[in-house]
């Protein structure tokens, strides 16, 4: 399903991916460890281009959307991605941020992004924030509406950047177990996090990134039980 | 007080003289509305382009864009508007004053405008393009539907304090035979000998700008629904 090949980015003379070569299937769930500056998050930022790589390919579906003539926002419209810090639209209600996109880019009518929103704010329990605003809601409501905003445009995958990091410590389980949901049910994603536990629990495959480069890969039993790499030892040795 | 009287009766009654004053502020108004929409449009222009012509992997025509805005505003910004305006008229292309005011506040105002919405659409956190784009919206759509919405919000307060500039400045029509209020009050004091046409327009100024403040107040507070209450 994505297929990235060589994958270098520099921010100046900081070169912060130094060729990764990754292949991920439909169906799986990969989750992407490393420390802190090691570059987990600008490959996950890559395969939907919001960081413009240097150099390398990204295949999506069979087109190689690094390629200048590949409409990005099309691409973009089949890969759903949740940010850190939630980026809700502040200055629309929750049902507004829901259907916007689709209902802009003449995916939906407005009447079937409603009740698409409806139907995924019931999904997570939040039918009656629908006509209020992000600043009334808790992080993990604002995270909650974050992934059902990229869920109502129907992506092949998702991609999460650090989704709980930003959230206080008793609202992580809550967004945590929506994404446990949706992966259970078979939705492609990648994840950056934080969270071994749930790594291990959920993923189906664990990168370590260090460096800029994939420096171990395994199912999360070994990943985590037998780690090869003395840098993911010391990393696990400090985490865990 | 005989006197005070009959210098208002003089300045405002006499003749009807008050139909010169509304003729003035109907003059001053459509000034300032004219200049304000022609401001309006501009600067969002000039900010849209700076903004994607300051970006890190800005193409070169935005980049070139945004080079003829910075100069714009330099020079707007860098002379007076009373030469701005006799340079405007001394085009003569615009044989009537007023038109040559209405271009030449908007274009001068424009320059103001822009810095304002500027400062608004760098006010936004980049988190909220990069959403926009990553549902799949263009460019454009997010800056119009997203940025610009919640830009314009932020910088309501300065946009109005440049409003209120605005209609105060276009006192200086008169410059290029504009009859606009203080033209008018200036052209009464110096006919009959009085004052009172000065203090008279002084309080119609006054009472446009509170106007101005009381809609002021009731925008912010109606967009003021999403915040937290």
């Amino acid at each position: 399903m994505i297929e990235v090949k060589n994958l270098c980015k520099s921010f100046g003379n900081n070169q912060v991916l130094r060729g990764i070569n990754e292949v991920i299937k439909k169906g799986e769930k990969v989750a992407i460890i490393g420390p802190s500056g090691s570059g987990k998050s600008t490959f996950i930022r890559c395969l939907n281009r919001l960081e413009e790589p240097t150099s390398g390919e990204i295949w999506f579906n069979g087109e190689n959307i690094v390629d200048k003539n590949t409409d990005i926002d099309k691409v973009r419209q089949h890969v759903g991605m949740v940010f850190q810090h939630f980026n809700l639209f502040p200055h629309l209600t929750i049902k507004e941020n829901i259907t916007l996109a689709p209902v802009s880019l003449k995916l939906m009518t407005k009447e079937e992004a409603d009740a698409k929103a409806m139907q995924l704010l019931q999904r997570v329990g939040l039918t009656d924030k629908a006509d209020t605003y992000p600043a009334m809601l808790s992080g993990g409501q604002k995270q909650r509406i974050a992934i059902v905003r990229a869920l109502a445009m129907n992506p092949e995958v998702m991609l999460f950047d650090e989704p709980t990091s930003a959230l206080d410590p008793e609202m992580v389980g809550e967004v945590l177990d929506l994404i446990r949901e949706l992966a259970e049910e078979g939705m492609t994603m990648v994840i950056v996090t934080h969270e071994m536990g749930f790594a291990r629990e959920v993923a189906t495959r664990v990168l370590f990134i260090d460096e800029g480069l994939v420096k171990e890969q395994n199912t999360p039993e070994e990943f985590f039980a037998n780690p090869q790499n003395p840098r993911l030892q010391n990393f696990l040795a400090k985490v865990l | 007080m005989q006197g005070l009287y009959k210098d208002f009766y003089r300045g405002f009654i006499e003749d009807a003289r008050w139909k010169l004053y509304l003729e003035g502020t109907g003059i001053t108004l459509s000034l300032a509305a004219v200049a304000c929409l022609m401001g309006i449009v501009i600067g969002v222009v000039i900010a849209v382009c700076k903004f994607y012509g300051s970006r890190r992997n800005a193409g070169p025509l935005w980049k070139t864009l945004a080079k003829i805005c910075d100069i714009y505003t330099t020079v707007i910004r860098g002379t007076p508007i009373v030469l701005q305006l006799l340079i405007i008229y001394s085009l003569t292309v615009w044989t009537k004053g007023t038109y040559a005011c209405m271009i030449g506040f908007g274009i001068n105002s424009g320059a103001y405008i822009s810095e304002i919405f500027r400062s608004g659409i760098n006010s936004i956190d980049i988190g909220q393009m990069e959403a926009g784009r990553s549902l799949g919206l263009s460019e454009g759509t997010t800056m119009v539907r997203i940025i610009l919405p919640q830009a314009i919000k932020n910088v309501l307060p300065a946009l109005f304090n440049e409003f209120i500039a605005l209609v105060k400045e276009t006192s200086v029509a008169g410059y290029i035979a504009v009859r606009d209020v203080t033209k008018i009050a200036s052209s009464l004091k110096g006919t009959y000998f009085i004052s009172s046409p000065l203090y008279i327009t002084a309080v119609i100024y006054l009472v446009l700008v509170l106007f101005l403040t009381f809609l002021q107040k009731k925008l912010e507070r109606r967009l003021a629904r999403s915040d937290r209450s």
